[in-house]
């Protein structure tokens, strides 16, 4: 296939090589995606820096649409580890389930798993959104820093595990809370921000007062002296 | 790192393609294992046992072994040697066998003993391992294979994948035991042989000893993940079962796929893709601590 600068096209990895798909979505400045046949490929679609719209039409591997940036990627099926890994903005949507470490380390942008995320979803988040139509796994949110994890479904252990400033918010229950994660009010202000988050999310008539609020109780931010003996 | 692959079948339309399926699994699994590879193939019950040996200084002179088994036990062997290794049929008893060649045939590996299965390993390429053992033309009714990055013990034919120590009863591991050298010492004094220095093979030794002692597949599993410390997705196979598990905090990497026709597992979707009727089947990722079970009466 030669790559050359396209819009709108329909790129087939049963006939194209992965390098050449990736290499025309980077060169591509806006414009429509398809792409066929993903057959659980890994590292496709990372690295977008342009306002593209991408759709893959199956199940892709790890590291989809990692460090994306402006891009519109959806995954027509399910993703595995590291869907959006350190995702900048943009939007990356999952229609099936999501593997581990979804979202991890992610800047901003918004993360939609409309399945279920398995273990670690948005750990060390750093101001991204993900919202998970299912349910997530345990250590989900491990060392959060910034950014919003909602889950309409239910929590595995260990949420929030040493979590800095990210908020999370669960509508069902949650297996165990991690260390210096613990559950905090509802204000107007998070039914806010969640109403937003909802809506953009695709998840409109879904009602933020059915979810719980948790967040970090910063006991574990300086270190204290009373510990030093332990060192 | 290590792939997993595994192919049990529900139906016996595909009998005739289970090599050729399972070939095409492990070689999407070639990037997470190029040290070495191995699969087990179980077909149908043989009215004797047999056994399948390495030689892995390919100087082993196996009818003159098959000779000594013969007398050692008073039964016919007759012994098909295929590259490296020979598979070996007794109308002796197969465990028997097995103990004895431990004992007195130090020059060769017992691979697997067992009625339906039959296993071959290598080191190298994957794709060029299976080839050598004409993986892609068996029939059967379940399959498991493994390609390997070692971490644990050395890159040999012996410590490749999978491993089999009970009858019938193999296992694949992508991860690391840390308990492994504890529990082989406690499996001897309970009578356990082992060939390797290998983690994995423990882990095999374990399930075979569990078995042995009248547990079910699933329960053995069971045990096995209070008596296991360390990472691991195990791909499981008996005579007539196949088992998925992986540790209490999921380290390593699963999937499983069933249609009506087959139950598939893999480290990654990738080598399941091209299975036929993938896109009907049921997709999921297996759960940290659960027992994934399939069986038919053996």
């Amino acid at each position: 296939m030669t790559v050359a600068t396209l819009r709108n096209s329909v790129l087939d990895l049963a006939t194209a090589s992965l390098r050449d798909v990736n290499r025309t979505l980077h060169l591509a400045e806006a414009g429509s995606f398809e792409v066929m046949h993903p057959n659980g490929a890994h590292a496709l679609a990372c690295g977008l820096d342009a306002p593209l719209d991408v759709t893959v039409r199956g199940h892709v591997g790890y590291y989809c649409g990692g460090m994306n940036k402006a891009a519109s990627i959806t995954v027509d099926g399910n993703a595995g580890t590291g869907l959006a890994e350190n995702i900048m903005s943009g939007t990356v949507r999952v229609t099936g389930d999501a593997s581990q470490s979804a979202g991890a380390s992610g800047h901003g942008g918004l993360v939609v798993i409309e399945g279920d995320a398995s273990a670690r979803c948005g750990i060390s988040m750093k101001g991204v959104d993900i919202v998970v139509g299912g349910s997530v796994g345990h250590m989900s949110a491990f060392m959060a820093q910034a950014g919003s994890l909602v889950v309409l479904g239910d929590a595995g252990d260990a949420l929030g595990d040493s979590i800095y400033e990210a908020r999370l918010y669960v509508r069902g229950t949650v297996a165990s809370l991690g260390a210096d994660c613990v559950e905090k009010p509802m204000r107007d202000e998070h039914l806010a921000a969640l109403r937003v988050l909802l809506d953009r999310a695709g998840y409109a008539g879904v009602d933020p007062a059915a979810f719980r609020r948790y967040g970090s109780a910063r006991r574990l931010y300086h270190f204290k002296v009373d510990n030093v003996g332990a060192y | 790192m290590c792939g997993i692959v595994g192919l049990y079948l529900k139906s016996e339309a595909l009998a005739g393609d289970l090599g050729r399926l399972t070939a095409l699994m492990l070689h999407e699994m070639r990037g997470r294992g190029p040290d070495s590879a191995g699969f087990a193939v179980y077909g149908a019950p043989e009215p004797g046992a047999k056994l399948v040996l390495l030689s892995e200084t390919r100087d082993a002179d196996w009818s003159a072994i098959a000779r000594r088994l013969e007398a050692a036990q008073g039964a016919a062997v007759e012994v098909a040697p295929i590259d490296d290794h020979a598979v070996l049929r007794t109308e002796g008893d197969g465990q028997a066998a097995r103990d004895w060649l431990i004992a007195n045939a130090p020059e060769v590996t017992v691979l697997s003993v067992g009625r339906s299965i039959e296993l071959f390993k290598g080191i190298g390429d994957p794709d060029a391992v299976a080839e050598r053992f004409g993986l892609p033309a068996r029939t059967g009714t379940h399959a498991i294979a493994h390609t390997r990055m070692a971490t644990e013990s050395a890159v040999t034919t012996a410590g490749s994948h999978p491993f089999s120590t009970g009858a019938d009863t193999c296992l694949v591991h992508n991860g690391s035991l840390s308990n492994h050298n504890g529990l082989r010492r406690r499996l001897e004094a309970n009578g356990e042989r082992f060939q390797t220095e290998n983690d994995s093979e423990v882990a095999a030794g374990y399930l075979a000893w569990r078995m042995r002692g009248g547990d079910s597949l699933s329960d053995a599993v069971g045990a096995a993940l209070k008596d296991l410390d360390g990472f691991y997705t195990f791909a499981i196979g008996t005579a007539g079962g196949f088992a998925v598990v992986r540790d209490p905090i999921a380290c390593k990497p699963a999937v499983l796929a069933e249609t009506d026709d087959w139950v598939a597992m893999s480290s990654e979707f990738r080598a399941i893709a091209k299975l036929p009727g993938v896109g009907h089947a049921r997709i999921w990722e297996p759960k940290p601590a659960e027992i994934y079970s399939w069986s038919r009466a053996a």
